[in-house]
């Protein structure tokens, strides 16, 4: 994604089982279910709104392994 | 996809293995249900693997339960535990690489059912370990029975109408039974409720496991965690339910951290909190808790923890120490005439079983075949004791001594039990000072020797036994006396007891050579003395011979 | 050497240090509690871990995760303790770690008392615990074999990656006699399949979990494989006066001591008895006892039990020649003489098979 935004998430529909957890999580609502289905037969969850603050809440909260992925940009000094 | 000014902020954690194929070849997702809270606890532990630099060190002990196959995910050491033993197999694994970061991982039913016992335990050790407690207050692998910490009302599979107090008792609270203990350094309960609480599991997990690098000791967090599918409900409906049911009869919080406790040593006896006797100490109990026990204590200051491992022990030290390359003493000469089957009783404290080991330590001296077997267990205890002692030149078979030859009766009980059992032709030493009878078959030799009365003569009654003994050997000339006073100072652990054991000795050669010796090779009845013991040879009107070597006698 | 008055309860703990065990846990029992005093006292003082577990179930769980670990562990029990001990004995077997365990046998069913019985021979012999496993089965009757057994149990354990039982009864753990100590001390080499808590264990895994069919059953036929190998390789026994026996006990442990005293009393009344006595109960030395069935008249099996090691002699034999059992239990420990006795009876009522 290239991404203007200060952050971003990557959500991989290989890993994702739909619980919509990180929807609940997510305090800029940014995070939705899907229509697509993916290989498990899951609606798996998409990053849909470009309000991330990269507060890692719905990485830490997601049950699956690696199903998101969480950006920002650097710091200043970084 | 990523821009080229971002960076990645979280992402699957390096502990974590990239794909699991002990799942499946290139499995990518976990086995959990959907909405499960053990993944989320996993990326915790393995993002706080990552961050303390420990991968290789961990050692990750699976119970029995969902979470059986964690180490589908985790790239550490990985042991799956037998239902509920995994803080005995954790606590053995800490015991034997002092460096290793143990984690043991453990479901409700596993923890606080079948394994309440191994958790207490190794808890009350204060072992350097980590326990993960996952509580969702239902069996999930077995399919939604109740557990122990399912709350009243709750319906289960088991409990169909819902737990009731009286059927099936009360949840058990586990973190406020474990802050009933003196050893734990860190006791925590979180929840996955919300994603705030969640960083408030991560921080209490980091913390625990940074606790056990720097060797404080048992830290403890149990988890508050969904299970969607046997409660019947959507991930997200689990979540609220956990923050609306679970949180109030579990609630979050620190029940005890106490960062200055003593680095607990390998294995170390050592608590690191406080030593009242009330077992609560540490951190004030969380508020609300109906029922948590103990009272606040103010964070003690640690007690210092000796360490059981002892200093590395080279091969020659352990060959020393256990005497493995000690000389042979040199042996006798002696010839048996016949096997020796030696019974010897009396009551406890007579020292009857460690007469019959100085026995078998003379015979051994004396370069023969020798075997010791006591009466033992409740038997003993019960005031009556006897050892069965065979000096053979052969190889022993039966050490049980059922038929004896020679019979050393020091009370009556004694004789009264074991008269019949010696052989025709054998001897009875009997211990007159306390036996107030004679012997009543004539088919044997009998001889009455006022022991207790010899022995108090020279200050001790507990040597009432080594003059027998002594006696016995003069009269069967299976060991010699001069065995007897080579061996005794090397049996007897009190060494300022030796001397009086030889003057026993003495006593037993002199009373031989004075009631025995008088009027040699002329056989006699046998000798009687006065029940109640007198002076030796005092009332002896007919003193006996030794008749050892001629058994017609 | 030196000969040291020692229990057999004791004699195993000099033979399990000079034999390189680094930890030991257990629970205390009548008639095994020396065992665990022994260890407390010289298994620290020998810079190796000492614990008292809180039960049979710590203990043998305890054994578990040290042999994972990689150390050379040993617990020493009774009935009762290892009746608890069966799951982890399976998990043990399963997984197939090294590990020692010393039964001293005691009268039973149930709290039953603290006398010696062999009645733990079918739960031992054939698989202590759940699932189709064993492990190596060793029968000490003497204080010195107790230190012997202990001595190499845990070379044939790492071997044969089992558990290596030390069969004892009560008897032979109270007797004392004079013991010679191994003069050299055994090392507790490196596993490399152990969890070393480094990077060396980092991906090491065990586990008795297969959730594949065709997993677990190789699992099941490379453990049956082992077993197989055992026998061919490790079989051990003593033969007593067999040259010219007509007639053979055969006993283990205290029996086999009490059956060394009756073949010489029968021998000397002219009736040429002789013994076989398994040193090994797990692999069983079946081969041997059938090429002696096929030389004495009658076979007399002496067991403190309700007759458990006849079966295994009569599998053996095979119907070749009768196979008799004397047997006492609850603690009933027969003189020399009744055992004469018994076989005396045996040959007045019929000399067995004509030759």
């Amino acid at each position: 994604m290239d991404s203007q935004e200060k952050s971003y998430i990557e959500i991989d529909p290989a890993r994702c089982k739909g619980c919509a957890c990180c929807v609940v999580a997510c305090p800029k609502d940014c995070i939705q279910i899907g229509s697509e289905i993916n290989q498990m037969g899951y609606q798996f969850a998409r990053f849909a709104v470009r309000q991330c603050i990269g507060c890692g809440l719905c990485f830490y909260t997601c049950p699956e392994f690696g199903a998101i992925t969480v950006y920002t940009l650097p710091r200043k000094g970084e | 996809m990523q821009s080229m000014k971002h960076s990645i902020k979280h992402q699957k954690a390096g502990s974590l293995y990239a794909t699991f194929e002990r799942k499946g070849p290139g499995a990518k997702s976990s086995h959990y249900c959907p909405g499960c809270g053990h993944g989320t606890v996993h990326n915790l532990i393995a993002e706080a693997i990552d961050d303390l630099g420990i991968q290789d060190r961990v050692v990750f002990c699976s119970p029995v339960g969902c979470s059986v196959f964690a180490y589908y995910y985790l790239d550490v050491g990985n042991i799956q535990c037998a239902h509920g033993r995994a803080p005995a197999v954790a606590s053995a694994i800490r015991r034997t690489h002092e460096e290793a970061i143990v984690i043991s991982y453990q479901g409700d039913g596993d923890l606080a059912g079948i394994g309440l016992s191994q958790i207490l335990h190794a808890a009350n050790r204060g072992e350097n370990i980590t326990v993960l407690f996952i509580n969702n207050a239902i069996y999930g692998m077995t399919g939604g029975q109740m557990a122990p910490t399912t709350i009243l009302a709750q319906k289960t599979i088991t409990t169909p109408a819902g737990r009731t107090a009286a059927n099936e008792g009360f949840p058990l609270h586990m973190a406020e039974l474990i802050n009933t203990l003196q050893a734990p350094v860190f006791i925590e309960r979180v929840s996955l409720g919300t994603a705030a609480k969640v960083m408030r599991a991560r921080a209490a997990i980091r913390k625990a496991l940074r606790y056990q690098t720097k060797k404080k000791g048992f830290s403890f967090v149990e988890i508050l965690s969904p299970c969607p599918v046997n409660w019947k409900m959507t991930p997200v409906e689990a979540r609220r339910w956990l923050e609306n049911s679970l949180e109030p009869v579990f609630p979050p919080g620190n029940l005890r951290d106490l960062p200055n406790a003593a680095p607990a040593a390998l294995g170390a006896p050592g608590a690191p909190g406080a030593t009242g006797v009330s077992g609560a100490t540490g951190a004030p109990r969380v508020p609300g808790v109906s029922g948590a026990p103990g009272e606040p204590a103010t964070p003690g200051a640690a007690e210092p923890v000796i360490s059981q491992k002892a200093a590395t022990k080279s091969e020659r030290d352990i060959l020393e120490i256990l005497g493995a390359n000690s000389e042979p003493l040199p042996t006798g000469t002696v010839s048996l005439a016949e096997e020796q089957n030696v019974k010897i009783a009396g009551f406890g404290g007579q020292g009857v079983l460690s007469t019959g080991i100085l026995l078998a330590n003379c015979a051994i001296a004396e370069g023969l075949r020798t075997t010791w077997l006591p009466s033992y267990g409740a038997e003993m205890r019960g005031g009556t004791a006897n050892a069965s002692v065979n000096i053979s030149h052969e190889a022993i078979g039966a050490p049980i001594v059922s038929q004896p030859n020679v019979l050393l009766a020091l009370n009556l009980p004694s004789l009264d039990a074991f008269e019949e059992t010696v052989r025709p032709g054998g001897h009875i030493l009997v211990n007159s000072s306390l036996v107030p009878r004679q012997v009543r078959r004539g088919d044997l030799h009998a001889w009455y020797i006022p022991a207790t009365d010899m022995a108090n003569a020279l200050g001790t009654v507990q040597i009432a036994s080594v003059i027998m003994v002594t006696v016995y050997a003069l009269i069967s000339g299976a060991i010699t006396i001069d065995t007897l006073r080579r061996v005794i100072p090397l049996s007897i652990k009190r060494k300022s007891l030796v001397d009086i054991n030889l003057r026993a000795i003495d006593a037993g050669v002199a009373w031989h050579r004075q009631e025995c010796c008088q009027d040699f090779g002329r056989p006699r009845l046998p000798h009687v003395s006065v029940a109640g013991g007198t002076a030796p040879g005092a009332t002896s009107e007919e003193p006996p011979v030794a008749s050892s070597q001629d058994p017609s006698a | 050497m030196a000969q040291h008055l020692l229990k057999g309860n004791e004699a195993v703990i000099y033979g399990a240090l000079l034999g390189g065990a680094t930890h030991y846990f257990g629970y205390p029992i009548t008639p095994a509690s020396e065992i665990a005093h022994a260890a407390a006292d010289l298994f620290p003082r020998c810079g190796r871990q000492f614990l008292q577990a809180e039960c049979e179930v710590s203990s043998i769980s305890m054994l578990y995760g040290a042999a994972a670990a990689g150390a050379r562990a040993i617990t020493g029990s009774s009935g009762p303790g290892l009746s608890l001990m069966a799951e982890g004995l399976s998990y043990l077997a399963a997984c197939e770690l090294p590990s020692v365990v010393v039964d001293v046998q005691r009268a039973g069913p149930g709290l039953g008392y603290i006398w010696p019985e062999q009645a733990d021979y079918n739960f031992i012999v054939h698989g202590a615990g759940h699932g189709s496993q064993s492990g190596v089965v060793l029968a000490p009757n003497s204080a010195q074999e107790m230190c012997d057994c202990a001595y190499r149990a845990f070379a044939l354990a790492e071997r044969y990656r089992c558990t290596v039982f030390i069969l004892a009864d009560a008897y032979i753990g109270q007797i004392m006699e004079p013991v010679e100590l191994p003069v050299t001390l055994q090392a507790n080499p490196v596993k490399e399949w152990a969890l070393s808590g480094d990077a060396a264990g980092r991906g090491n895994l065990i586990t008795s979990i297969f959730m594949k069919v065709e997993e677990l059953e190789e699992r099941n036929r490379l453990l049956q494989e082992k077993y197989q190998r055992m026998a061919e390789e490790i079989v051990d026994f003593e033969e007593v006066e067999t040259a010219d026996a007509d007639y053979l006990f055969v006993a283990y442990g205290i029996s086999s001591r009490l059956c060394h005293s009756a073949l010489h009393e029968l021998r000397r009344k002219g009736i040429r008895a002789g013994m076989l006595r398994p040193k090994t109960l797990f692999p069983f030395p079946g081969k041997r006892l059938q090429e002696l069935a096929g030389q004495v008249a009658k076979i007399a099996v002496v067991e403190l039990s309700s007759g458990q090691m006849v079966r295994d002699v009569r599998l053996a034999v095979a119907g070749r020649v009768p196979v008799e059992l004397y047997n006492w239990m609850g603690g009933r420990v027969p003189s020399t003489t009744e055992i004469v006795q018994r076989l005396e009876d045996s040959l007045a009522a019929g000399p067995g098979r004509s030759r």
